[in-house]
C-alpha cells in the first residue's frame, strides 16, 4: 500500500479512537467519581456508613475488574444493543469500555479519597460543615491531584482497550492495526499505528501530568 | 462558660473496651484559659473532642455557653460549633487553599456573603499577623505560621469558645511561645474563652489561669494555677519543681518551701539562718515565672529533728510560705508527689 492509501485510513481510525476514548473518558470520570465517593462515604468511618451498600458496591466493582475485557465486552453485548441499538461501530464500542473503566477508576478514586488527611476532615467537621459542604469542598478538593492522575491512568488504559474493541467492529487505529498491520502483513500501517497510539498515550499522560501539578500544593 | 459532668467515653474494639474518659467533672469559666495537662493516653484528647461532640460521649452531660449540646438535633449541633472555634496538633489545613482561602473557609461553610467575607479574611489574617502571606499555600509557610492560620480560621465565626488540642506540640519552643503568646494575647482581648489539652507543662506555666491533671481518664487534681502549685503534694508543683525524692539524714530535717510573688524576692533564707543561728543547707530549687507571677520551691535542709525546728518550720509558715516537711521519721516516699 502506498502512503497515501494508507493515510485517510489512518485519519478515519485516530479520530475514531479518540471519538471513543474521548467519550468513554467523560463517562468514566463521572460514573466512577460517584461510585468511589459513595465506596468511601459508606463504608467504615465514612460520613454516611451503610455496611450493607458498601459490600454491595464493592461486589460489583470487584466483579467488573475482575473480568478480561475482551470477555466482558462479549457478555454485556444484549445491553449494548439494548442501549445503543447496535453492537458495532464506535457508539456501541463506548459502552463495554465505559463499563470495563468505571470500577477501575472507581477504585482509583477510593484510594485518591481515602489519602485525604483525616484531621482536615476533622477541622472541617468542628466548623459545623455539613457533610456535602465536606464532601465537595473538603473531600473532592484536597483529593483533586490524585483523582486527576487516577483519571489520567484511567483513559490511558480506555486507550489500550479501545484496541480491543475494534474486535467488534468499533474501529480505530487499533482495528487498523490488526486488519492492515497483522492480518495483510502491512509492515507500515503497523508502525503508523503504534506510532499514532504512543502520541495519542503520550499526549493524555502529559496533560493529566500538567494539570496534577496545578492543583497539587503540597 | 464550658460545664462537662459525669463525662463518659469507652471505646469498644472486638474484644476489648477501653474507658478514655472515666467520670470527668470539670468547669470552665467565662475568659479563663484552662489546660488539662496529661501523658498521651490519659484521655485528654478525647475529653476536648467530646467538648464539640466530634466524639459522641456514652453518659454524661457537656455544656457549652448555656446550651447542652447532647440535646441538640444534626443541624442545631452544627450551628452550634460554628460557635466552637477548635485548633489542632497538626493544623488540619486545606492543602489546596491559599492562607486566605482557609481562613475564608469557615465563612463560606457559614454562608456569609462573598463581599463580607473578604473584608473579615483581611481582617483575621492581620489579628494573627499573617497579612502578607495571604496568597501562599500552606506547604509554603512554616509550623507556626500554619498554626496561626489554624487559629485566624478557628476564630473566624466570632466564637465565644476556642478548643485547642495540642496546639503546639508540633512546634519548636520558640514558636511554641509566640503561638502562645498570641492565644494569650487573644483570649485577653476578645474575651476568649480557652479550654486546651497538652503534655507540656511549659503551656499550662506560660498562659492558663486554672488546669487539670488527668490520668487514666480521670482528673486526679483541678483548680487556679496558682492555688494547685501552692498546695503541698500537688502533682502540677511536683511536675513544674522536679526535685528529687527527699533523702533524709538522721537528725536532719528537709523542708520543700514553695513561695510566690513577693515572698520570692525576699530573702528568707538568710532571715532564718540569722533568726536562729542555724546552718541552713540549700539541696534544690528553682523559680518559675507563672502566668504574671513568680513562683518558686526551694528545699532546704535544717540541722535536728522536725520537733526541734517547730519554732523554725512555723516562722516560715508565718512569713507567708507553704511548707512541706519530709522530716525524721517519715518513711521512704512519704511526702514525695508520685
Amino acid at each position: 500500500m502506498t502512503w497515501d492509501e494508507i493515510r485517510p485510513m489512518l485519519g478515519q481510525a485516530t479520530l475514531e479512537t479518540l471519538q471513543m476514548t474521548v467519550w468513554a473518558a467523560a463517562l468514566t470520570a463521572l460514573g466512577g467519581l460517584v461510585l468511589g465517593v459513595l465506596l468511601v462515604a459508606t463504608g467504615r468511618g465514612g460520613l454516611l456508613p451503610v455496611a450493607p451498600l458498601n459490600r454491595v458496591l464493592a461486589a460489583i466493582v470487584n466483579v467488573g475488574r475482575s473480568l478480561p475485557f475482551i470477555i466482558l465486552m462479549v457478555a454485556i453485548l444484549p445491553f449494548t444493543r439494548a442501549l445503543t441499538g447496535t453492537t458495532i461501530g464506535t457508539a456501541a464500542a463506548i459502552v463495554p469500555l465505559t463499563v470495563a473503566a468505571v470500577p477501575f477508576y472507581a477504585r482509583l478514586v477510593e484510594t485518591a479519597l481515602r489519602e485525604v488527611d483525616p484531621g482536615v476532615i476533622d477541622a472541617a467537621r468542628a466548623m459545623g460543615a455539613s457533610r456535602w459542604q465536606i464532601s465537595r469542598k473538603v473531600l473532592l478538593r484536597e483529593a483533586a491531584p490524585g483523582l486527576v492522575a487516577g483519571l489520567t491512568i484511567t483513559v490511558v488504559a480506555i486507550v489500550g482497550y479501545s484496541a480491543m474493541a475494534g474486535a467488534i467492529g468499533g474501529g480505530g487505529l487499533g482495528d487498523l492495526a490488526v486488519r492492515y498491520g497483522y492480518q495483510r502483513f502491512e509492515t507500515g500501517v503497523m508502525v503508523a499505528t503504534v506510532v499514532l497510539l504512543v502520541v495519542v498515550v503520550q499526549l493524555v499522560q502529559t496533560l493529566g501530568d500538567l494539570l496534577v501539578r496545578r492543583l497539587s500544593h503540597k | 462558660m464550658i460545664q462537662i459532668e459525669k463525662l463518659r467515653k469507652v471505646y469498644r474494639a472486638r474484644h476489648r473496651a477501653v474507658t478514655a474518659v472515666d467520670g470527668v467533672d470539670l468547669a470552665v469559666r467565662e475568659g479563663e484559659i484552662f489546660g488539662v495537662l496529661g501523658r498521651s493516653g490519659a484521655g485528654k484528647s478525647t475529653l476536648l473532642r467530646c467538648v464539640n461532640l466530634l466524639e459522641r460521649p456514652d453518659s454524661g452531660r457537656v455544656v457549652v455557653g448555656g446550651r447542652d449540646l447532647l440535646a441538640l438535633s444534626g443541624a442545631e449541633l452544627r450551628a452550634a460549633r460554628r460557635g466552637i472555634g477548635m485548633i489542632h496538633q497538626h493544623f488540619g489545613l486545606l492543602s489546596g487553599r491559599t492562607v486566605a482561602g482557609n481562613v475564608a473557609f469557615p465563612l463560606e461553610v457559614m454562608r456569609m456573603p462573598r463581599a463580607e467575607r473578604a473584608a473579615r479574611v483581611a481582617e483575621l489574617l492581620e489579628l494573627v499577623g499573617l497579612t502578607e502571606h495571604a496568597g501562599a499555600y500552606p506547604a509554603q509557610i512554616s509550623g507556626g505560621q500554619k498554626q496561626r492560620v489554624g487559629i485566624a480560621r478557628a476564630l473566624a465565626g466570632r466564637p465565644e469558645v476556642l478548643l485547642s488540642d495540642e496546639a503546639t506540640s508540633a512546634l519548636d519552643p520558640e514558636t511554641t511561645a509566640s503561638i502562645l503568646e498570641l492565644l494569650r494575647d487573644l483570649s485577653r482581648r476578645l474575651g476568649l474563652t480557652v479550654l486546651l489539652i497538652t503534655h507540656e507543662m511549659e503551656v499550662v506555666k506560660r498562659i492558663c489561669d486554672s488546669a487539670a491533671i488527668m490520668r487514666a481518664g480521670r482528673v486526679v487534681e483541678s483548680g487556679p494555677v496558682r492555688d494547685l502549685l501552692l498546695r503541698p503534694g500537688s502533682e502540677l508543683a511536683g511536675g513544674l519543681f522536679p526535685l528529687p525524692a527527699p533523702d533524709v539524714r538522721e537528725g536532719a530535717t528537709v523542708v520543700d518551701v514553695t513561695f510566690e510573688g513577693d515572698s520570692a524576692d525576699r530573702p528568707f533564707v538568710s532571715a532564718l539562718a540569722r533568726t536562729y543561728s542555724i546552718d541552713v543547707n540549700i539541696l534544690g530549687g528553682a523559680v518559675e515565672q507563672v502566668g504574671d507571677g513568680r513562683i518558686g520551691r526551694l528545699r532546704i535542709e535544717l540541722p535536728g529533728d522536725p520537733e526541734v525546728n517547730a519554732a523554725q518550720l512555723a516562722h516560715l509558715r508565718d512569713s507567708g510560705l507553704t511548707v512541706e516537711v519530709h522530716g525524721a521519721g517519715a518513711r521512704p516516699g512519704e511526702g514525695v508527689r508520685p
